[in-house]
């Protein structure tokens, strides 16, 4: 156990090593957020003026905040296997397989690598979404809570994109596959609509779908009247499936090896 | 209760081999790749057996596809065989391939340094994945640099190393934990002569001075002649023949004889009388040259002078050359090594 928290922690401080060794990465990290932000912020400002849209006089700029924080946190994520598949054709994975480090500690790194990046993007987003003119009903909790559930988010996603690397070793398929994902995982969420105006099959899809889960989080809990119930049960949907797809990934390494 | 004790201490002992501790042991290893649905699968490893004494060098040779680096993947932990078993520093891989782990270094194919970090971190995140503390980790990364003569880059990104400076690394990252037998899989391929003769000397240092157990895959067969201390042949996925690399090549039916002549004319004489030397086999002549096959090299050439000189043949020069590790490759593999990579 000691062993895969020490492994844990020396495989993430070499992605962050890495990650600030590559300043304009970096930079370009923490700017795609903000710009997410004032874009569609600026593109959509008039949707509150629909009928039925929100409620108490809320800015757009307010109910967008949580959308592209998680927005922000599954298309980084959903990135996280790359670094396995560098690793897997430097041959890095390799050798690392075959010294004494935990696989857990191997997802764990990245994950939690992940996770302190979505932390900086969460930040930054709610600082520009304050200086844009957004004001939240309970900021304190509301920012405890919404980081929260941006690692959460962060963790199921970066876990499955670690998965999808360890068995498809290619890195056009991952690619491919959070393409796939990450916008229609967006639109088909209240990231950046309020449910009660969407139609009512994605109204429905929308239910099952963890990003939609973190940005309820996230938006109830920055409420002035937060339901604890949506937070309760959605919190713990995403708990559960982090805890499910870590498990998952590491269980990858085994069908990773059969195939080397 | 001091047979608690007993029992614990002969736990991982490999049964069979009490009097000599091997430092690997494989026995059938199988192994079979799917290549994709509809294609049939690929037969990496078909029955593969082989042992390796603690302090030798043992080296795997073979065209590429023949199984070499399966071999190397599957004693070193990082892929299970569908069948078969192996022991490595008294382990088994696959019941406690951890313990394998601590005991083993292994230097695969490519070189396997993170571009974006420096040769000292590389060689103290190894260090420290092992167990070590940080300070011990920093001293050993020190000496490590320091043998390896990388003190002066140590602290630069390795994306600036070049090929040999990583095949260094590689092996410096390798050794960190001090361990007992060590994997170099094709450890010169894609280096310059200079760094290759370099490497050379490394390997050879590892296992006359540090006593270590190599298993060393190559697909160069001066590289197997000059290194090894015995050796396999792979082809195949099996062992088609193994043995020191001298006694490989006794076992071909003997030296090869060439004598060369003055003319033409004394060519066909000369042949016509060694054809009554029991000494020698397989006599072919063409022009002035007359080849053949001897089993005893050192007695040879003094009786085919003496029996040349008795039939009044003038010879212009006799020699006697072992066979090489081509002629024993061609012997034992059926097909010649040139173009043998599938």
């Amino acid at each position: 156990m000691t062993a895969l928290v020490s492994h844990s922690a020396l495989l993430t401080r070499r992605s962050l090593t890495v990650l600030v060794r590559q300043p304009a990465y970096l930079l370009i990290t923490l700017i795609q957020p903000m710009i997410w932000l004032l874009l569609f912020g600026q593109l959509f400002s008039k949707v509150v003026d629909i009928p039925g849209f929100a409620s108490d006089g809320q800015s757009f700029m307010a109910f967008l905040t949580p959308g592209v924080v998680m927005m922000t946190a599954l298309f980084s994520a959903a990135w996280a296997g790359t670094t396995f598949i560098e690793d897997m054709s430097l041959g890095v994975m390799d050798r690392m397989l075959a010294s004494p480090v935990r696989r857990g500690a191997l997802v764990n790194g990245t994950v939690i690598y992940q996770g302190i990046v979505s932390v900086a993007q969460t930040v930054v987003v709610l600082v520009v979404a304050y200086a844009a003119g957004a004001r939240f009903g309970s900021p304190g909790l509301g920012i405890v809570l919404t980081v929260a559930a941006a690692v959460l988010l962060t963790v199921v996603f970066a876990a499955l994109s670690n998965a999808l690397a360890l068995l498809t070793r290619q890195q056009e398929t991952l690619i491919g596959v959070s393409q796939l994902l990450a916008l229609p995982l967006t639109f088909l969420s209240s990231a950046i609509m309020d449910p009660r105006l969407m139609p009512d099959w994605i109204q429905t899809v929308a239910r099952y779908n963890p990003l939609d889960w973190a940005v309820l989080v996230s938006r109830e809990a920055l409420s002035a009247t937060p339901d604890w119930g949506v937070i309760a049960w959605r919190g713990g949907a995403l708990v559960v499936l982090a805890v499910v797809m870590s498990w998952l990934a590491t269980k990858a390494f085994g069908a990773y090896q059969k195939s080397v | 209760m001091p047979n608690t004790f007993r029992s614990t201490t002969t736990r991982t002992a490999p049964a069979g081999h009490t009097t000599e501790r091997l430092a690997i042991e494989a026995t059938d290893l199988v192994k079979t790749y799917a290549t994709g649905r509809g294609k049939s699968p690929v037969q990496a490893l078909d029955g593969l057996s082989l042992t390796v004494r603690q302090g030798e060098v043992f080296g795997l040779l073979g065209p590429n596809g023949a199984g070499k680096s399966t071999t190397v993947k599957i004693l070193s932990t990082l892929a299970p065989a569908d069948s078969g078993a192996a022991v490595v520093a008294g382990h088994d891989v696959a019941r406690h391939p951890d313990a394998v782990r601590r005991a083993i270094g292994l230097i695969s194919q490519k070189s396997s340094s993170a571009p974006m970090m420096t040769g000292r971190e590389s060689i103290i995140l190894a260090a420290r994945v092992h167990g070590m503390s940080r300070h011990e980790a920093r001293t050993r990364a020190g000496e490590l640099l320091d043998r390896f003569g990388l003190t002066d880059a140590a602290d630069r990104l390795t994306k600036t190393y070049s090929g040999g400076m990583l095949r260094k690394l590689d092996v410096a990252v390798g050794l960190v934990a001090r361990p007992t037998v060590l994997f170099l899989d094709e450890p010169t391929t894609g280096l310059d002569p200079e760094a290759r003769a370099q490497m050379w000397e490394e390997i050879d240092h590892l296992a006359s001075v540090e006593q270590l157990s190599v298993l060393l895959t190559t697909h160069y067969l001066d590289e197997a002649d000059h290194l090894a201390d015995r050796l396999a042949i792979v082809d195949h996925g099996h062992i088609v023949a193994e043995g020191t690399p001298d006694a490989l090549k006794s076992e071909l039916r003997g030296d090869s004889v060439v004598v060369e002549v003055a003319d033409q004319a004394a060519g066909a004489i000369a042949a016509q009388r060694l054809s009554s030397l029991d000494a020698l086999d397989d006599i072919t002549h063409e022009g002035r040259a007359i080849r053949a096959r001897t089993h005893s090299a050192a007695g040879t050439i003094p009786v085919v002078l003496a029996t040349l000189e008795q039939a009044g043949v003038e010879v212009a020069s006799a020699t006697v050359s072992r066979p090489s590790l081509d002629d024993v490759y061609l012997h034992f593999a059926g097909h010649a090594f040139e173009g043998a990579d599938r």
